[in-house]
């Protein structure tokens, strides 16, 4: 087991043996025949929920199954925004446990996830939009998430460069200043490393082909490795958590689109917070390199091919020259897509499934990664305990029969 | 500053330059000339300037490197102001008369770099250090990483507006042929000579790829007449469309392709005239071919970072086809036979050429010619280390061993040299043919990967030449004759399959694989550094840490050393990267597969991907048929979806609060007008209209009379309130539907999937009119007064009672009135085609003069029936409000046995009792008005969290109502009117309310019937 | 960037199309009978297939005309399109 600890004095010690004393960050071990608990997916959200079955919960014969390399799903392809101020009770409790655990994740960690709370601002572009952000402010202030409203002057002091009077001019803006940005590999690679310290063995390449169910009770998973057998499995995989439902026998209310994201050319720092603007819909940041780091929206047709239209990217580039024209000659360097889970109400689903001991963490949409550390923590609470997290039970599966949704979506129009 | 003319590295005579027409420069405020048909890489070096940046790590000098897009060093900011652009790569700016560059990421200056002192703690600073560090104090990582930033990002954004125009062009046609090298365009020729509508780009200003550095024969002529006579052939050709300056950028789905055209960018800035700096063509080909060439890598050595390392196609290039010479002395550094033909070029051009080449024994004619000029051979060696002083001096060279893992420190010799031409063979250039989902193989013969099929189906492409690994230029035509021929048949033309030209092929001998160059001292381990990828600094030592720390993924290792993220992506360094990490993990290349070709193929300027969608043209802007009268009379306008709507009219300097309280009052105490043309309306014609809206509305519509109006609800399958709106029987089997402005489309997109899809054996016709009425509304106890000055309908409420509508004239233009009330005072809303909106509006206001008539906006709107509590949907709604948490069961059939959304109204949480329900809110001091948005709290406390039980959705100061009215929604609030609840504000206020009744103002309703 | 073929107006660009999602979803015709859990099946739960997927599109920009579409989700091939009535068709999988 790795005793190694990240710092400063580690790195100028290591320095002196050319760096090749640093141990591996996780081992890779074969997988063994029987698992307490299997996590399916090594994206962030996995990985975490590992992570802390194994230091919160006490569970030590834990693995993580991926099919591919970690945090090559999601984790390793989002626009890296960590913010919590959502509308509704039941989302502000999810994500603000998220941020209050981002805002010590390196230190819990030992991993500079590069966790920089650099405020986040949410442009309102009509009175509708005000309203939005007007309700949505004083709820999350309630909540005790901090939020604060911008005037136009206010945002042009922050973003000197915005072009206040665009298409739909910025009236305001909501501002959250402990939401920010992180270094979204790292994330993964840091649950990875301290899960795999806590004993949980990280199995990449690892495919789940099958459930072995038994009884409505599920026993243990077929893999591309051969079957193991566990006690409970929880499914984290996001754009192929459909896959795994019809797996088990099971549908979820979910559908799996292609979302992409852009990024410019490195240059020096221009902007330092995070814009969002579902107004006109464009995200910017930069990103530490220097690239300007652009969301784009998703397209509107099922795919698994983590491949988007061009012509959303289009309209996404259109919207940020508008809102920042002297963007114009700044090019892009990268546009990729990733896969994924939408529910109807842009809600998660936290779940027990119709299988017993099978647990599903998904639907998280276009806007998980912001969670990972707070999804990570209350799924493995969920599925180590008997009944699920308190702050996990409003996202319930139950929610699509009962009508009890956490509707985001229709509230904010959008929620990332 | 002056500066001679002389430009001392050029050759005096060759070259495909203009020496007529010199062309003035600076770099770093140096002022330098060079030649039309120059680039600024060829220009400097002609002026013997090979240090132009710096690195984005470590900040270590660096010169250029190549002589294409794969640049990884010769990154400048070009030009300043509003024109300038950032990473520019110099190897691909054509040069112009007045072009100004200046090199980037150093400070004070390219020479003096303050932040070159990560070079020297280089040591400490590894790959993924950052992840290890900086996490001491917690609250210090955004100090550390502010430093962080600033030492990273080349170089500046523009701080300017854009003064450039872009434009997209669609194209469409049979063959798409990309990249004119000899593959291509004999490709090109075979496919129009079939009659094929072709398009031919490449990236370079002239046609010809490889053959314009080269001195090759085809048919016993010098391969560029062959050249020019092709492209003479294909300008003849009317369905052929010629791109040079174009580089296919992206391959997307069903072989639609997007190619950025430079149309003037190599002209001095703001000569354009009228066309657009960049076109964006949008291409849809039946069949592509792709001949994208190939790019050569560098062996990667000791310190091979170094100013004047330069990858040996890049040198022969520099004297073949701008007659420049880098250097009076190089030495060529080689695996393969290909830099051979450097030596002999620049050796013929009388520089002191010597070969270094890592193979023991190569042989073939190359060589032979070689040994014949008396070039020096170091067979079996290996350049250790490079003397660098301000610019290259020399090189060490010592004997491998045989495995090749080591050297011979005896066997040393110093070789002085300015240039180190290095190549460690040429990587096909995949990139199309892999975003088109093609598959790779790796082909070891060129220790590299090829295609291995021609695409997925939807994505019909073949791939030939170099770019399919086909290096020497006889196959490159045989290929391209080929391709040309069999993507006609594709396209059903018929076509002759000729045999490629003739060309005197020289055999080359094979390429040896040494990913890594060893010298005298262990890689990695300090000292010396290779460098495999040049942009961000990462070196072979830091794959060894990557891969020793876990990251072996393909993946991983290039998140973890940045190698292949920068602006080049990669293109010299991904393949070496490849290769290392198959020695660590002693597994083939092939089973370490590639990263995935993401595009661009080349960075794309943003405003070439907007195009001419940009201000005026971006998301235009609807304009009802009255809005040059509200631009007249001062109106300030709201968004409203794509609408311009009128959200007030001040008089003089009146504020917002003024202007509504003015306009308000005037609506009930006399007359307003109001332009309610956005609102969405469409027309329902068939026998089966009622029947439909009784599915679509929850309320009953089999009675509605014909001339009579009924308001309903619409909600999803959800069971939520989606969108509201008054439906009007015009006839038996005709009906006029209105919806919410922003709703409108969605609302026709709604009825006609359902009638398409769930019930296409019902006659329904569905027509959206929204712009075809205009709709002026006027309101208040005038208003029946002013109308009937314009109209002959009977206006009396026995003939023409509340919630119907009647056609007639009004000002003489066919109309149809509905009274219909949003404001709870008497009203009609006049509907007129919209070509005769402006002026029915005028004349309203006209007679309207007499009556003190007032036009107000959508603020005034939201007051009035604010204070009548009717509803806005998506404003007092959100999606999770069902008719009976409106208060509106009233407007739910209990008769129907189905409508959309009914059966979800019964679900245990919608049924539930105590759900958020609408209220009104009267504030304990009847002159605060309550903010949109604010929470009514279960319990004050003073700091948050605070439990929550409603927020307010509307609120205004109703000068009606004589003091400040809202709307909410309250947990079981229907059964707490009359209580005391409080609101917590963010300023730190708390206000108390009462709760009340929805409806302020006139709750019998009389105002509007009467 | 799809190409799509409308049964009534032939191939046309994407641009020109919306996707709604799973086709052939039945609406209950007596919802009242239907269990919460079978209605919420019916508004809320969707095949969401790694492959072959029967799914609805509408020419927007062009005809207006809903139609049907068979396409694999993991290529993006469209298999086959017909007309909303027309008898689903087999395709390879």
């Amino acid at each position: 087991m790795r005793d190694m600890k990240y710092s400063i004095f580690s790195l100028i010690r290591n320095a002196f043996s050319y760096h090749q004393g640093w141990q591996q960050a996780w081992r890779s071990p074969d997988p063994k025949s029987f698992y307490e608990v299997i996590i399916v997916g090594g994206g962030g959200h996995g990985l975490a929920t590992a992570y802390y079955l194994a230091k919160e919960c006490h569970i030590r014969n834990i693995a993580v199954l991926e099919k591919g390399w970690l945090g090559g799903g999601n984790t390793g392809r989002n626009t890296t925004i960590v913010r919590s101020n959502y509308l509704w009770d039941a989302s502000a409790a999810l994500y603000d446990h998220a941020v209050n655990l981002w805002h010590s994740l390196s230190q819990e960690l030992n991993y500079n996830v590069m966790f920089s709370p650099r405020g986040l601002l949410h442009l309102a572009h009509s009175v509708h939009d005000l309203q939005e952000i007007g309700r949505r402010g004083n709820s999350n202030f309630l909540n005790g998430i901090d939020a604060e409203y911008l005037s136009p002057e206010q945002v042009k002091k922050m973003v000197p460069f915005i072009n206040l009077n665009c298409r739909y001019p910025v009236l305001g803006a909501l501002l959250q200043r402990r939401g920010g940005t992180a270094r979204h590999d790292a994330v993964a690679w840091g649950y990875a490393r301290a899960a795999d310290a806590l004993g949980v063995d990280i199995i990449q390449n690892c495919e789940v082909t099958g459930f072995d169910i038994e009884n409505a009770t599920v026993k243990g998973v077929r893999t591309s490795r051969g079957d193991i057998r566990a006690n409970k499995v929880g499914c984290v995989v996001a754009g192929h958590c459909s896959v795994l439902a019809e797996m088990a026998g099971f549908r979820l209310p979910i559908e799996s689109f292609p979302l992409q994201a852009l990024v410019s050319e490195p240059v020096k720092p221009i902007i330092d917070c995070v814009v969002m603007s579902n107004g006109v819909h464009a995200y910017i940041s930069q990103s530490d390199k220097g690239e300007l780091v652009i969301g784009a929206s998703s397209d509107a047709y099922n795919s698994y091919s983590q491949r988007g239209s061009f012509n959303i990217i289009e309209d996404t580039v259109g919207a940020i020259v508008e809102l920042y024209p002297l963007f114009s000659r700044m090019r892009m360097l990268r546009q990729w897509g990733g896969i994924v889970d939408v529910t109807v109400d842009r809600s998660p689903i936290i779940s027990k499934t119709p299988i017993a001991n099978l647990y599903f963490n998904c639907g998280w949409g276009t806007g998980g990664f912001k969670a990972t550390p707070g999804s990570g923590h209350v799924f493995a609470h969920s599925i180590a305990g008997q009944d699920m997290h308190p702050i996990a039970a409003p996202f319930s599966i139950d929610r699509f029969s009962t009508g009890a949704l956490v509707d985001e979506g229709a509230a904010a129009a959008v929620a990332h | 500053m002056s500066k001679s003319y002389l430009q001392h590295s050029r050759l005096a005579h060759g070259g495909r330059i203009d020496r007529d027409r010199r062309m003035r420069f600076s770099f770093d405020d140096e002022e330098l000339y060079g030649y039309a048909g120059d680039t600024l890489a060829s220009a400097l070096l002609a002026n013997g300037i090979h240090l132009v940046g710096r690195s984005f790590k470590y900040h270590r000098p660096r010169g250029i490197f190549s002589a294409g897009p794969e640049e990884p060093n010769a990154l400048v900011q070009l030009e300043q102001g509003a024109y300038t652009e950032p990473n520019i790569k110099a190897t691909q700016v054509e040069l112009y008369d007045g072009l100004k560059a200046v090199s980037q990421n150093r400070w004070p200056n390219l020479r003096f770099d303050i932040a070159s002192i990560n070079s020297a703690v280089a040591r400490f600073i590894p790959a993924g250090f950052y992840y290890k560090t900086f996490m001491w104090p917690a609250s210090m990582w955004m100090t550390y990483e502010r430093w962080i930033r600033k030492t990273a990002g080349l170089g500046k954004s523009p701080a300017q507006w854009d003064p450039d125009r872009y434009e997209h062009r669609n194209a469409h046609c049979e063959v798409l042929v990309v990249g004119a090298g000899p593959a291509g365009l004999a490709a090109a020729v075979v496919a129009a000579r079939a009659g094929a509508r072709v398009i031919l780009a490449d990236e370079q200003n002239e046609f010809g790829g490889k053959l314009l550095a080269e001195n090759a024969d085809i048919d016993g002529s010098p391969a560029l007449q062959w050249a020019a006579e092709i492209e003479r052939e294909l300008k003849e050709i009317d369905s052929v469309i010629l791109l040079p300056r174009t580089t296919v950028t992206g391959y997307y789905d069903y072989n639609y392709l997007v190619a950025a055209e430079r149309v003037t960018d190599h002209l001095p800035p703001g000569t354009g005239g009228s066309v657009p700096r960049q076109r964006l063509w949008k291409i849809r080909a039946q069949q592509v071919v792709l001949a994208t060439g190939a790019i050569e890598r560098p062996l990667v050595f000791a310190d091979n970072d170094r100013p004047g390392v330069m990858l040996a196609g890049a040198v022969r290039t520099y004297v073949n086809r701008y007659a420049v010479m880098p250097a009076d002395a190089i030495v060529v550094f080689t695996n393969n036979d290909s830099a051979y033909l450097t030596a002999l070029d620049a050796h013929s051009h009388g520089a002191a050429v010597s070969i270094v080449d890592i193979r023991p024994g190569p042989k073939g004619e190359l060589i032979d010619r070689a040994e014949q000029a008396n070039i020096m051979i170091y067979r079996g060696s290996a350049i250790t280390s490079v003397g660098y002083a301000g610019r290259l001096r020399s090189v060490e060279v010592m004997r491998l061993n045989q495995t090749g893992d080591d050297v011979e420190s005896s066997s040393t010799t110093t070789i002085e040299c300015g240039v180190i031409a290095t190549s460690g063979g040429w990587t096909p250039t995949v990139h199309l043919h892999s975003q088109a989902r093609g598959k790779l193989r790796y082909d070891e013969t060129i220790a590299a990967f090829v295609p291995s099929d021609d695409g997925v189906r939807i994505n019909p492409h073949v791939s030939t030449g170099a770019c399919n690994g086909k290096f020497d230029l006889e196959r490159c035509l045989k290929e391209g004759y080929a391709a040309g021929y069999s993507s006609a048949r594709a396209c059903g033309l018929g076509g002759v399959s000729l045999p490629a030209p003739r060309v005197d092929t020289v055999m080359q001998g094979p390429i040896r694989v040494l990913w890594a160059i060893p010298c005298d001292h262990p890689i990695g381990r300090g000292g010396k550094k290779h460098f495999h990828e040049l942009q961000n600094d990462a070196t072979v030592g830091d794959i060894y840490l990557a891969a020793g720390e876990g990251f072996d993924a393909v993946e991983h290792l290039k998140r973890y050393t940045t190698t292949g993220m920068g602006t080049d992506q990669g293109k010299t360094s991904n393949l070496t990267a490849l290769g290392v990490l198959s020695e660590i993990r002693a597994e083939p290349v092939q089973a370490i597969g590639t990263t995935t070709f993401r595009p661009p193929y080349t960075p794309l300027t943003f405003g070439a991907v907007v195009g001419q969608n940009r201000r005026d043209l971006f998301l235009q802007e609807r304009k009802t048929a009255m809005h040059a009268w509200h631009d007249k009379n001062g109106a300030v306008y709201e968004d409203v979806g794509d609408w311009k709507r009128p959200r007030y009219f001040p008089r003089g300097n009146e504020s917002m609060d003024t202007a509504v309280q003015r306009e308000c009052r005037a609506v009930r105490d006399k007359i307003g007008i109001l332009d309610a043309s956005t609102l969405g309306k469409i027309d329902l014609k068939g026998k089966d209209c009622a029947w439909f809206l009784n599915m679509i509305y929850t309320n009953a519509w089999s009675e509605l009379a014909v001339g009579r109006c009924r308001y309903g609800l619409m909600l999803n399958e959800h069971g939520m309130v989606f969108d509201d709106g008054v439906t009007t029987r015009i006839g038996e089997q005709h009906y006029h539907m209105t919806t919410t402005t922003g709703g409108a489309a969605r609302v026709l997109t709604w009825l006609e999937e359902w009638l398409q899809t769930e019930w296409p054996d019902k006659e329904v016709y569905c027509t959206s009119v929204t712009e075809q009425w205009a709709v002026a509304a006027i309101s208040g106890p005038r208003s029946r007064d002013l109308l009937s000055e314009l109209t002959d309908v009977p206006l009396d409420a026995e003939h023409f009672p509340f919630m119907s509508m009647r056609q007639g004239k009004v000002a003489g233009v066919p109309a149809r009135i509905f009274r219909i009330s949003f404001t709870g005072e008497l009203s009609y809303e006049i509907n007129v085609p919209a070509q005769y909106g402006l002026y029915v509006w005028e004349q309203l206001l006209e007679y309207g003069r007499a009556y003190d008539i007032c036009p107000y906006g959508t603020e005034s709107m939201h007051v009035l029936r604010a204070e009548k509590g009717f509803i806005i949907v998506g404003q007092d709604t959100d999606g999770s409000v069902t008719p009976g948490d409106l208060g509106m069961d009233w407007i739910v059939s209990k008769k129907k046995a189905d409508f959309i959304g009914r059966r979800s109204l019964f679900r245990s949480d919608t049924s539930k009792p105590g759900r958020k329900q609408l209220i009104g809110l009267l504030t304990e001091d009847p002159q605060v008005v309550l903010p949109e948005g604010a929470h009514i709290v279960a319990e004050v406390k003073e700091t948050p969290p605070m439990p929550m039980l409603g927020h307010v959705t509307s609120s205004y100061m109703s000068p009606n109502v004589g003091r400040s009215i809202a709307l909410g929604l309250l947990y079981d609030g229907r059964s707490k009117i009359g209580e005391r609840v409080s609101l917590k504000l963010m300023d730190g206020r708390v206000v108390g309310a009462t709760v009340a009744d929805t409806i302020f103002y006139d709750s019998e309703g009389a105002r509007a019937r009467g | 960037m799809l190409l799509i073929d409308c049964p009534w107006c032939g191939r046309r660009d994407q641009l020109e199309f919306s996707c709604h999602g799973q086709a052939h979803i039945s609406r209950p015709q007596y919802p009242d009978r239907l269990s919460d859990e079978q209605w919420g099946d019916y508004v809320f739960f969707r095949d969401n297939p790694k492959g072959v997927h029967y799914e609805r599109w509408v020419h927007t920009h062009g005809c207006r005309r809903w139609f049907n579409a068979v396409r694999n989700t993991v290529t993006d091939e469209f298999l086959a399109t017909y007309k909303p009535g027309d008898p689903v068709p087999a395709v390879e999988q």
